[in-house]
């Protein structure tokens, strides 16, 4: 039972940094009807990040300065992609093009890392284990549980209670009429696609002490968080959220009954929601597309 | 690649298009056909195995492009019929017959019956969701295949011995497998353009284009969609055959996201809808990706990065696009022509 239940906890960190990283992935898919195919490379700018300041640990100051600082390079990134993906209407075209840009962030990062599994220690006051249910369990992924739920607090009171959210779930149901209200969307979709990738960014410096950091990690990451938001239903805050601890409890739970086709399991469970609610669970009310 | 057998109706696939120019076509096309038939006879046995891998690989781009060019369907999930025809045509290889027609025709079989077996999830989805959905078919296939012991897992399959063909000796020289894939992929090149040329053709095109439309005309978009799915899914095993055919050798790496990505890659450098710019496309990712690095120090990717990005800016409608791109403004001019029948 214990083994189930540290498992689950386990489910729930991966969930909170699956929300993370797909919920700019989400809101832009739904807003823009862009696929960022370079979320994933975001995500292992953050994790590098990560590898460069805080590999060995390192005191609580310089993670938090890694978080920011990858939270920057992120938005950086991603109002450039914001920019570049605005000048090519075609879907398939800005899917090649965010793929593109992945390649090349991929493959930079990966000639200034080298082609090592780098691993990172977590800050050295949360580096312990607390004692759960007569387990032992790292105090660290209890930590980044707490700014899963941080972060869905923290968004729910954006996106349902500020004007900038009420803004930015009229861009996602209908683009058009906000545009025509007078409003420049262009701004809105280029400054949630610089948050979204700055989260993505943060979610890799926070999933470092967990996943670590090696090449070929932004495409695991990017199909689990397109596997998250297909899972959830485009565009939506709660479908992120839902997806995020859905497929992490999966994962985990796999990992544990059936450690070989765990990945499998994922697939699995995303084939069958889509069976049955072809939208996924919490699409945005207005769907932008079926 | 292979110019041979372009059909008309790809050409007139998008108005404005460009006239047929007389005999141009037919004659550029024998002499890539003829080109490619002597290449063996001049050429060494690297740059021949180099295209042997571009022609099977320029197969699978042709399934890529029924979908995403001829039908709108963008996906990235190809290469998990690529991979179930490459396994397939392997094991039929290690425990049946090194006979390469049976082979292909396994490959063929196989393609089609995963194809026939997962599609029915995929088709109900377009546009971006729909290449999500195939990349989710691909990613399980990539995990089964890295995970199932019978199929050699992460290691691969290995030991299929070399292809015959019609009983006779095996072929070892790379110039003789290479003409076997070739005829096989000009083959599989021309029933493609019928395809695309014949009524069903035009249906997807049409489905393309306007679905409602289709649908009003009381065409079946949905079952039209699920039968070229089918179609390229046995198109993407030939071609996992003849690679096997080639390397005699399968492993997960063969059915991965890389692979998917760089065939869509190759359909829209190539321009979707055209069936020689896509394997023009072929030749250039493959050559870019596995080529370029020995040059350069080992940054293929970052090199296939930007030609990714350079493709969008600086060809929105692929290398097909180039060619009838001058005529546009003519034709514009002049109003829309009909399409040819």
């Amino acid at each position: 039972m214990a083994t189930y239940l540290v498992s689950m906890l386990n489910g729930l960190a991966m969930g909170a940094l699956l929300f993370a990283i797909a919920l700019g992935l989400s809101l832009v898919f739904g807003m823009m009807d862009v696929l960022n195919l370079a979320h994933g490379a975001v995500y292992l700018v953050g994790a590098y990040v990560a590898v460069a300041l805080v590999a060995d640990g390192g005191g609580a100051l310089t993670f938090v300065a890694a978080v920011l600082l990858a939270a920057g390079a992120g938005a950086v990134l991603g109002t450039v992609l914001a920019g570049l993906s605005r000048a090519t209407p075609r879907h398939l075209d800005q899917a090649l093009l965010t793929l593109g840009v992945s390649l090349v962030v991929a493959e930079a990062l990966s000639m200034a890392f080298g082609d090592d599994v780098h691993s990172i220690t977590a800050p050295a006051p949360v580096a312990g284990g607390v004692t759960v249910l007569g387990q032992t369990y790292p105090l660290y992924r209890l930590l980044v549980i707490g700014f899963g739920v941080l972060l869905a607090v923290g968004v729910h009171v954006l996106v349902e209670r500020s004007r900038l959210g009420s803004l930015i779930r009229a861009t996602v149901a209908d683009r058009g009429m906000v545009s025509a209200l007078g409003v420049n969307t262009g701004r809105v979709l280029t400054g949630v696609f610089a948050a979204g990738a700055g989260l993505a960014a943060v979610g890799g410096v926070l999933a470092g002490p967990i996943l670590g950091a090696a090449p070929g990690l932004d495409e695991k990451v990017l199909l689990l968080a397109l596997v998250v938001v297909v899972v959830g239903g485009l565009g939506s805050v709660r479908g992120a959220l839902l997806g995020a601890v859905l497929i992490g409890q999966v994962q985990a739970l796999g990992t544990t009954l059936l450690p070989e086709y765990a990945s499998f399991l994922i697939f699995g469970a995303m084939g069958l929601v889509l069976l049955l609610r072809p939208a996924g669970l919490l699409p945005a009310r207005t769907a932008v597309h079926a | 690649m292979k110019v041979a057998h372009e059909s008309p109706a790809a050409a007139a696939d998008r108005p404005p298009s460009a006239p047929r120019r007389g005999a141009v076509r037919p004659l550029a096309g024998a002499a890539v056909l003829l080109l490619l038939t002597a290449a063996p006879l001049v050429l060494s046995a690297y740059p021949i195995s180099t295209m042997t891998r571009i022609l099977a690989f320029a197969v699978l781009v042709l399934s890529v492009d029924l979908l995403t060019g001829v039908t709108g369907l963008p996906t990235l999930g190809q290469a998990a019929y690529f991979g179930a025809g490459a396994y397939t045509a392997a094991l039929v290889g290690i425990h049946l017959t090194p006979d390469a027609a049976v082979q292909a025709l396994a490959g063929l079989a196989a393609g089609l019956v995963t194809a026939a077996l997962t599609g029915w999830v995929a088709v109900r989805a377009r546009g971006i969701v729909f290449l999500m959905l195939t990349l989710a078919i691909g990613e399980t296939a990539h995990q089964v295949a890295d995970t199932w012991p019978a199929v050699g897992a992460g290691n691969g399959l290995a030991g299929m011995p070399a292809i015959t063909l019609f009983g006779g000796p095996p072929l070892l020289a790379a110039g003789y497998v290479y003409w076997w894939v070739l005829v096989v992929a000009v083959a599989v090149y021309a029933a493609v353009a019928l395809v695309v040329r014949s009524p069903y053709g035009r249906t997807l095109r049409g489905i393309r284009d306007n679905e409602p439309r289709m649908r009003a005309l009381g065409y079946r978009p949905a079952l039209a969609r699920y039968g070229v799915f089918c179609l390229a899914g046995a198109v993407a095993g030939v071609g996992g055959a003849l690679w096997a055919a080639h390397a005699r050798f399968v492993s997960p790496a063969d059915l991965g996201f890389e692979v998917a990505a760089l065939a869509l890659l190759s359909v829209v450098i190539g321009g979707g809808g055209s069936l020689w710019g896509p394997c023009l496309g072929a030749a250039l990712v493959l050559l870019v990706r596995d080529n370029l690095p020995a040059s350069i120090g080992g940054h293929g990717p970052l090199v296939l990065g930007l030609v990714f990005v350079a493709v969008v800016f600086l060809l929105p409608r692929g290398l097909a696009g180039l060619r009838r791109a001058p005529m546009t403004p003519l034709l514009e001019l002049r109003g829309r022509k009909e399409r040819r029948p």
